[in-house]
């Protein structure tokens, strides 16, 4: 199976974000980069089903010249080669010019299977992969946490909302957008990671790809969030805080 | 038309929740006189004269025997000739996983992105929705139409539908046309995960943890805290896909939504997903090291430290109080 897995690189979930200068996107100094979580999961899927079924998985990421850090991460795992589409102005595009991007960069590829996270770590407009799916004519799923090769396609476990669940078959080649915890995320070995230094990375510049098209909604500004609550904080040492809690919760709120 | 097209979303037989907050946004964007809803389905007779009794000019009627089950593929192709005919300015839908499914593709079929999971509406209108978990919020605008939205549960407080008696929107019949060999997935009928061991939404208080818990090892100090407080032991996603509690135990869009009289949430630092299942709640403790962690922006009760010196203090608290 030729498996494509388009990845993101997010802000590292525990770095602190800034309102950047221009006040349409964040302050991009200083900031600790990883790979979109879900992606992980994404990756892991697409290396289980090579590592039963054979093949060949590639990764995709769109970005500036700092996501190489992200696709190294992605060969030394496992994947075989990928392919960078270098773009310096991911942040003002909308999900349909990102997906416009991957979609070009994946079709010469004609892969058997097309996997990405179900939503980014930073914008979470959880759209990418269902949008490529459309632009590359392909059947698709969502929220997928068990993938299962058949005969004629795929069977795939879909996630539903309040612990429901659903089997879906499709014929492939097809695209899934993976929701987290189907897998145990893998590590790099040491041998993966001197492996990656040798795959191939190929590059593309998002001008080549036939893709540009000016975006159809603006971030025209980011701002922190309005609060729903005024939060009374409990200060001092541990005890102290948890005495004041335990008091309010007591006597002020009668929950306990 | 212009205005506004709601496209509500069945549940169990009837007009689920969420599409009536859908439709409690629209009004944002148009006058009533420009709104209209759609169902879809196989036999929409009954969904249509229960969505008549809302605030809509028209309820149209999408339907075809190829659209139950429901599939990504027989929902975009009939919504998308329903707004070709119909021509909204705006299409709002509800933030479902459903929509999920399908929405991004219908408005990449218009040119369009969707602007998923809408918090909030501002004059002009510029759609608010949040970015980095919950610790920023972007202010979009739509450059063309038709704008396709889709709003976050919980953020427009839906019209009780009984409280429209006596309102009654016109009803039409719109049947897309459709091909067999267009619905290229088959689904089976939904099945429940592992049999429910714990019914977190009756609980009356509830003690969860989250990535700050670091490790499954240090789960006994949320579970000492929990049984002192007589509360249930949960968890934030992460913890669940981690495999250190049983996924009946998560709290969030995915897992179980919540409405006890106290929630804790230690080391949550409180994603969309999480917040919009336990917004019921009477009272909301967070327990975080990160001050600006979005968790607080929805705590009545907030201490910024170390969970793992301040549970078990807590934990002492209770005992000798209680």
């Amino acid at each position: 199976m030729k498996i494509a897995v388009a990845i993101k690189q997010v802000p590292d979930r525990d770095s602190q974000v800034r309102i950047g200068p221009s006040g349409r996107w964040i302050d991009e100094a200083d900031l600790q980069y990883a790979m979109n979580e879900p992606d992980a999961y994404a990756l892991e899927e697409a290396l289980l089903l090579k590592e039963k079924h054979g093949g060949e998985v590639i990764v995709v990421c769109a970005g500036p010249e700092r996501v190489g850090i992200t696709i190294r991460e992605a060969l030394a795992k496992g994947a075989d080669r990928a392919i960078h589409v270098v773009c310096d102005d991911l942040e003002g595009r909308d999900a349909l010019g990102v997906a416009r991007l991957l979609a070009e960069a994946i079709r010469p590829e004609n892969p058997d299977l097309v996997l990405t996270g179900l939503q980014s770590e930073d914008l979470g407009l959880g759209q990418t992969g269902v949008i490529m799916a459309e632009l590359l004519g392909l059947p698709h799923s969502t929220l997928i946490l068990q993938v299962e090769k058949t005969d004629t396609g795929l069977k795939v476990k879909r996630e539903l909302e309040e612990g429901w669940f659903q089997s879906i078959e499709l014929p492939t080649p097809a695209l899934l957008t993976i929701q987290s915890g189907g897998n145990k995320l893998r590590y790099a070995t040491l041998l993966g990671i001197k492996r990656a230094k040798t795959k191939e990375v190929r590059t593309v510049a998002a001008a080549d790809l036939g893709a540009e098209t000016s975006p159809t909604v603006l971030l025209e500004r980011v701002a922190l969030p309005q609060k729903q609550k005024s939060t009374q904080f409990l200060s001092g040492s541990p005890k102290e805080a948890a005495a004041a809690l335990v008091e309010k919760l007591r006597f002020e709120v009668r929950v306990l | 038309m212009s205005g506004v097209l709601v496209v509500l979303e069945e549940r169990g037989g009837r007009i689920g929740r969420p599409g009536w907050e859908a439709a409690a946004a629209a009004p944002q964007l148009a006058g009533p006189e420009f709104i209209a809803a759609a169902v879809v389905g196989a036999k929409t007779e009954a969904l249509a004269a229960e969505a008549a009794s809302g605030p809509f000019a028209k309820v149209l009627r999408v339907e075809h025997p190829l659209l139950a089950p429901y599939t990504a593929d027989g929902f975009k192709l009939a919504l998308e000739q329903l707004i070709r005919a119909e021509s909204p300015d705006f299409v709002v839908f509800p933030h479902t996983y459903q929509v999920r499914d399908y929405a991004p593709a219908l408005a990449a079929r218009f040119g369009q992105a969707l602007v998923s999971d809408v918090v909030g509406i501002e004059p002009g209108p510029v759609f608010v929705r949040q970015l980095m978990q919950g610790r920023l919020a972007g202010s979009y605008r739509p450059q063309s139409h038709p704008c396709f939205v889709s709003v976050q549960a919980g953020s427009f407080r839906a019209e009780h539908p009984e409280a429209q008696a006596g309102a009654s929107a016109a009803i039409a019949v719109f049947t897309p046309v459709l091909a067999p060999e267009q619905i290229r997935t088959r689904p089976s009928e939904p099945f429940r995960g592992s049999a429910k061991g714990v019914d977190l939404s009756a609980a009356q208080r509830i003690v969860s943890v989250g990535r700050g818990i670091r490790d499954a090892a240090n789960l006994p100090i949320a579970q000492e805290l929990a049984s002192a407080m007589g509360a249930e032991l949960a968890a934030s996603r992460p913890i669940c896909d981690l495999g250190w509690l049983p996924m009946e135990r998560q709290v969030g869009s995915s897992g179980q939504t919540v409405a006890p009289k106290l929630y804790l949430a230690a080391g949550i630092s409180g994603a969309i997903q999480h917040l919009v299942g336990i917004k019921g709640s009477q009272c909301i403790v967070a327990i975080n090291k990160d001050p600006e962690a979005p968790i607080f922006e929805v705590a009545d009760y907030g201490i910024v430290g170390d969970l793992f010196e301040l549970l078990p203090a807590i934990t002492e608290a209770v005992k000798s109080a209680v």
